[in-house]
């Protein structure tokens, strides 16, 4: 077990290696470098100049060194957790990110809770109840919120908030705590608030995880050891959850590595039109304005986030499935 | 009883022989019916299994609806797809009817009438049931340029010469919404087909190149794409196109981002065709067709891709949903396209603002076509997966 812990941390290395690469390229991509950019429109703007001020940014993010030098430079602020300069804000990345990254991984990680615990029992009664009127009407709303976007879900929420209650949905927090130290109250406040992103951003996935669970379900069910344990007259919930259930449950951890990334990419739109405080909003403000340390950083965060959730879900699948972790392979 | 052998050195008139020809297969023989099954091609085949899955059928037409819109815009819109009814800003959607004071007049609307609600600012119309302004079919309305090509006025439908016909309302200039949908869809609809086709290309190529090859080819495709699907896409579309430059051409901008959600959405098709090439490259017929000294290119396009080449289109259906929403997410948060193309998610960007939707909810209807194309791609796209296997 130890082993495929360490394998797997070290074939992390190259991956977040070769994202941080093409993050550090899409930050180079706009023309001319950043501070040209910021020095003309402070000039614009009509503003001064603070030459010194300039120098030492140049100097300090080695612009006047060779592409290769700046993309060392970068990288190895990051493992120190100097995530660069914020031009927009004036002020270092991390500054700006504050609470917001905290927030992001507590939506995102609780969107994944609640798909696990509405698409585990549906999707379990969908496959032991094939073809029935139940099944129908779930995969039916199943496709519905597949192919409802969850950003135009939002704004259907949030119409009808308006119009019904006549309340703004959006936001995490009752607007006295933000900008506030953490609280027990902030943190109540901000766990009545969590469950409309949480649904708007979860349905989706939802829908794709019951039916990626009938299916599977389905195909176990119709195997040789199902009807002979049907046939010896074992009770009906023993026979599924003896083992049918484990297998599937098998998929259902590893799946976690392909509702991530959409979840992660979700929350980023949602938290736009929800107004949230996560990195969804100034991420958007800070491509429109070009601060790419910024947005490069929130990019590389995300992708960070995405490749942690997957170990993860690749480690507890070891703990489950002796195969993989003797195989040092992955199941699928 | 008499024996063979009597019968042979005896009379021979005892024993009756058929003078029909005789047919050694007759018990073999096929029904029609059988043997048009057996000798159909495979694409027939597909079409037959396809046409007993209704849910598809109907998601096909419906689609095929969408497309041939596309191709006719400025005749289906009742509108230009720029036209600005000033005296009718914000105004909502008007009824169809067909009776005006108990007596049928065919299909019609009421005329309205503007009036400015001084407590919140909220435009206010109501209908004036005293102008009845008949819709008129087959008519002469706006005039349009059909494809940049010719000028024309002919449409479908157009409103009273003295009236007007915002059949799902109008928008902050005063446009009508419908024309606008039905003008979006050419280019929400196209940016799907494009990138698709792109990308199917790309998965071909790339993911034809690590099966046949494998090694280290393959190991290196390999990592690639789960690099690209570790990424989540939305923010990396989103970084990519925000670094367009600015000073772009519309139309520039429209195959930038048609190429920019292309080139994440590969990675499930070259991963389908990998797989499949490392089966299908142990066969025999591949092996003949190398001693023969058909070169890689050849044989990966002319013998092993056509083999499962049904599967590959089924699962590139399935992906289309993935780009139309890309580009609708993208153009909503106002990186996509930018007006005065009109698409979608550009038409839905106006919806972004809660206070103004509150107010005039139908700027939000832009969602309804957006759900059904991507609800009828994911049925027919099903559909077409299962036809793929004709014989299970």
């Amino acid at each position: 077990m130890l082993r495929y812990v360490f394998h797997r941390l070290l074939m992390m290395i190259p991956t977040l290696l070769v994202i941080s690469l093409i993050v550090f390229v899409i930050i180079q991509l706009p023309p001319g470098d950043y501070l040209e950019s910021y020095i003309a429109e402070l000039q614009s703007q009509g503003e001064s100049v603070d030459p010194e001020k300039i120098a030492f940014l140049r100097q300090h993010y080695g612009l006047d060194r060779p592409m290769y030098e700046q993309y060392f430079v970068w990288l190895t602020g990051m493992l120190h957790g100097n995530f660069g300069y914020s031009f927009e804000y004036d002020m270092p990345v991390t500054e700006v990110v504050g609470d917001r990254l905290v927030l992001t991984v507590l939506v995102s990680f609780v969107t994944i809770l609640f798909t696990w615990i509405v698409a585990f029992p549906i999707g379990i009664y969908s496959a032991t109840h094939q073809y029935s009127w139940g099944d129908y009407g779930l995969t039916f709303l199943g496709f519905i919120g597949l192919a409802t976007p969850n950003f135009l879900l939002a704004l259907v929420m949030l119409y009808f908030a308006n119009v019904f209650f006549g309340t703004s949905i959006g936001g995490l927090m009752d607007p006295e705590y933000i900008d506030q130290p953490w609280s027990w109250d902030k943190f109540v406040s901000v766990l009545e608030h969590l469950w409309i992103p949480v649904v708007v951003i979860g349905t989706s996935g939802t829908a794709g995880m019951i039916r990626r669970l009938r299916a599977n379900l389905l195909d176990e069910l119709q195997k040789q050891y199902v009807v002979t344990g049907r046939a010896k007259g074992l009770p009906r919930v023993r026979l599924l959850t003896k083992y049918p259930l484990r297998m599937a449950l098998n998929f259902f951890i590893s799946d976690i590595g392909s509702i991530l990334p959409s979840v992660i990419s979700g929350a980023e739109v949602v938290a736009v039109v929800l107004s949230l405080p996560t990195t969804g909003p100034m991420m958007l403000s800070a491509l429109q304005s070009q601060d790419m340390y910024l947005a490069g950083s929130f990019l590389m965060f995300l992708a960070f986030l995405t490749v942690v959730g997957v170990l993860i879900s690749d480690l507890a699948l070891a703990v489950l499935d002796p195969r993989i972790r003797l195989q040092g392979g992955v199941s699928r | 009883m008499t024996t063979p052998g009597r019968g042979l050195s005896g009379t021979g008139d005892q024993h009756f022989v058929s003078e029909a020809p005789f047919d050694p297969h007759s018990i073999e023989a096929l029904t029609p019916e059988q043997e048009k099954y057996y000798l159909a091609s495979q694409w027939q085949l597909m079409w037959w299994k396809l046409k007993r899955h209704r849910l598809a059928v109907i998601s096909g037409l419906i689609l095929l609806v969408f497309y041939l819109t596309t191709l006719v815009s400025e005749i289906v819109a009742p509108y230009d797809l720029h036209t600005r009814n000033t005296d009718f800003i914000y105004a909502p959607p008007q009824t169809v009817r067909w009776f005006h004071e108990g007596r049928f007049v065919g299909p019609f609307v009421y005329g309205l009438s503007y009036s400015l609600n001084m407590t919140n600012l909220k435009r206010e119309y109501r209908e004036n049931k005293t102008q009845v302004q008949r819709l008129r079919f087959f008519c002469e309305g706006d005039e349009y340029s059909f494809w940049g090509l010719f000028d024309a006025r002919f449409h479908l439908l157009c409103p009273d010469p003295q009236g007007t016909l915002f059949l799902l309302g109008t928008d902050r200039l005063g446009r009508d919404m419908l024309s606008r949908i039905i003008y979006g869809a050419r280019i929400s609809l196209t940016i799907g087909l494009l990138g698709i086709a792109i990308s199917f290309a790309l998965g071909i190529v790339i993911g034809g190149l690590a099966g046949y090859y494998g090694g280290w080819v393959d190991h290196v495709v390999q990592r690639l794409i789960e690099i690209l699907r570790s990424f989540p896409e939305l923010p990396l579309w989103m970084a990519l196109s925000a670094i367009l430059p600015v000073n772009w051409s519309p139309v520039l901008v429209f195959f930038g981002i048609t190429v920019i959600l292309a080139l994440l959405d590969w990675t499930g098709l070259a991963r389908a065709v990998r797989s499949k090439l490392l089966a299908l490259r142990e066969e025999d017929y591949c092996t003949a067709a190398q001693l023969m000294g058909a070169r890689p290119r050849r044989i990966i396009g002319r013998h092993l891709l056509p083999g499962f080449l049904s599967h590959l289109i089924a699962s590139a259906t399935l992906s289309i949903p993935s780009m139309i929403l890309g580009e609708t997410a993208l153009s909503f948060l106002g990186l996509g396209l930018r007006p005065p193309i009109t698409s979608w998610g550009v038409l839905l960007n106006e919806a972004q603002n809660i206070n103004v939707v509150a107010l005039y909810p139908w700027l939000m209807l832009p969602v309804l076509p957006v759900i059904i194309v991507i609800l009828a791609f994911n049925f027919f796209g099903d559909g077409l997966r299962d036809a793929a296997d004709p014989y299970k």
